[in-house]
């Protein structure tokens, strides 16, 4: 039912502002876009990891890695958050986007700067990979378009939080924020906090690459960069797990056991994540031992129990509805009767484990003093974060777009038998690539680099029959996940293209 | 939002201190920003400012 500039979902209830769902189906679009950007560079990268095959040349492998880095780690998740954002706000308070325009200029400076970016990148003028670090230079556009898409992002973000305003002075809704909201306001604060360092470091690397100013400091860029790198990382975490909430809730019907708890969890997250970016400067001399160990130790941990909380919580909540639903008999009924065949659970237990499991056990021991010396620039570190990242919020987010499609679109996901085998072929590959990095690194095979043996270096280094088949299964693994991602893609893209349309 | 406001949205009970905190959004965004801040970055940059410049950049 449409009434002016708002329609009701007569699934849901929501009101929903058309100018909020056109924006929300831009960005989600345009993720999905660069996921496949992303996705199909990544076959390129596990296909040249994979030594027997050993795809690209080391020019287009770093060239290429660098824009597989800025695609998938910057623009499909940031642009997805954005569509995440003004869902959270808009349509689950039923409210009005405040300044839809700013929501366009939004939308406008990130793709303009995505492009940017990915050009000069394909021309082969920003060889420096995602964390681009001083003294080596790009050219200068390429620094813009990451300045255009920061500022863009931030803009998202105030348009998310105006829209909180006019739900309130409106009175859309009574007391508190819903979770799923409180999750993506804690998701837009840190990105704010994060997005400012990126904003800090980029302009004057961006002023030093032009010939502008003279020199930029390695060690006070890496602090600043990882202030931006590591934090935008945990936007994902805060969206991600407002997704898992959100899929919970869609997917059985459950709710928070102890919303307390739950919030409580979510302000450790704005409170303390952040600073978890120190544990990438573990090993910088300019640093001193209590910057470290007050950064990466005692705060940083009080962010680590908010997952854990949040580990408890969902996976708690989701047995109380299947309980509820009568599945009652034994410890385990509600386990095996859970709605395994809908991709919107499957993925949300797939990403939970691939996450805390998987990502987030690695990520807290990886994270510490000791063992950071030797994992740092080893693939133990990417297999981490492809957990989390990649089986962890790129689940999320795919299990979410099942219901966003018929929500937002309109329309009935196309292929559903397709649909149903999704979450598992990517979520399963991809804790497989995953671990097999992260054994690879245990033997020291090295990240970022084309050649691990050293072939043309002044020295070799040797590994033995057990690496090459831990990254040949790497290799099968990423090409069964590349399988998987472009299930997502074409069941979206039909979706848009041929699925019914819902009448509301 | 006002403790008052608070209570007469819930039947009259008042709110927690804890709830009117975590419903306080632009408290904890201004607190999140300073813990950053103060913790990592300014802490950090008052220690690299005091590291000697490399004897290998001459003028």
């Amino acid at each position: 039912m449409a009434s002016g500039n708002f329609r009701t979902c007569p699934t849901t209830g929501f009101k929903i502002h058309i100018p909020a769902q056109t924006l929300i189906q831009t960005n989600a679009v345009t993720a999905i876009v660069f996921l496949l950007v992303g996705g199909i560079l990544g076959l390129g990268m596990v296909l040249t990891r994979w030594q027997a095959v050993h795809l690209l040349n080391d020019e287009w492998f770093y060239r290429l890695l660098t824009l597989h880095g800025i695609a998938m780690l910057v623009a499909w998740i940031i642009f997805f958050e954005m569509a995440v954002l003004y869902f959270a706000s808009a349509i689950v308070l039923s409210s009005r986007l405040a300044a839809p325009w700013a929501g366009w200029l939004q939308y406008v400076l990130m793709l303009g700067g995505a492009a940017l970016t990915a050009v000069q990148i394909l021309l082969g003028n920003a060889d420096v990979m995602f964390t681009s670090y001083v003294p080596l230079q790009a050219n200068h556009l390429y620094y813009l378009g990451i300045i255009l898409f920061a500022v863009g992002a931030i803009v998202g973000c105030i348009v998310f939080f105006a829209t909180l305003v006019v739900a309130k002075t409106e009175g859309t809704y009574k007391g508190s924020l819903p979770l799923v909201t409180f999750g993506a306001a804690a998701a837009a604060i840190i990105a704010i906090a994060t997005l400012s360092h990126g904003a800090i470091v980029f302009i004057p690397t961006w002023l030093w690459a032009a010939g502008i100013i003279p020199m930029m400091d390695a060690e006070v860029y890496r602090l600043l960069f990882w202030g931006f790198g590591h934090s935008s990382q945990q936007i994902n975490v805060c969206a991600m797990v407002s997704v898992w909430y959100l899929l919970g809730t869609l997917t059985v019907g459950a709710k928070p056991m102890n919303e307390k708890v739950c919030r409580t969890a979510f302000v450790f997250y704005i409170l303390f994540i952040n600073i978890a970016s120190e544990h990438h400067l573990l090993t910088d001399p300019g640093l001193s031992a209590a910057h470290k160990t007050w950064n990466t130790g005692y705060f940083m941990h009080l962010a680590v129990l908010a997952s854990m909380i949040h580990a408890f919580s969902i996976p708690g909540c989701i047995e109380v509805a299947l309980r509820k639903k009568g599945y009652t008999r034994g410890a385990f009924e509600w386990l095996k009767k859970a709605p395994w065949g809908n991709p919107g659970f499957s993925a949300l237990a797939l990403s939970l484990f691939g996450f805390g499991f998987l990502g987030g056990i690695t990520g807290v021991v990886y994270g510490t003093e000791q063992v950071n010396i030797i994992a740092h620039n080893n693939l133990r570190i990417p297999g981490h974060f492809h957990a989390t990242v990649v089986a962890g919020t790129t689940l999320a987010f795919m299990g979410i777009t099942y219901y966003v499609l018929p929500l937002i679109f309109r329309r009935e996901v196309a292929f559903p038998g397709l649909a149903k085998l999704q979450p598992y072929i990517f979520g399963i590959a991809m804790y497989v690539v995953s671990v097999s990095m992260m054994f690879a690194g245990g033997f020291g095979v090295s990240r970022r680099s084309w050649d691990m043996n050293g072939v043309d270096g002044p020295f070799q280094v040797n590994f033995g029959p057990i690496v090459d088949m831990a990254l040949a299964i790497m290799g099968i693994a990423g090409v069964v996940a590349c399988i998987g991602g472009a299930m997502y893609c074409i069941i979206a893209v039909a979706t848009l293209l041929i699925g019914k349309k819902i009448e509301a | 939002m006002t403790e008052e406001s608070q209570a007469q949205e819930s039947g009259g009970k008042p709110a927690s201190y804890w709830e009117v905190f975590y419903d306080d959004i632009f408290l904890l965004f201004f607190l999140s920003i300073a813990i950053l801040y103060i913790s990592y970055t300014v802490w950090g940059l008052m220690e690299l400012g005091t590291v000697d410049p490399s004897p290998l950049l001459k003028p």
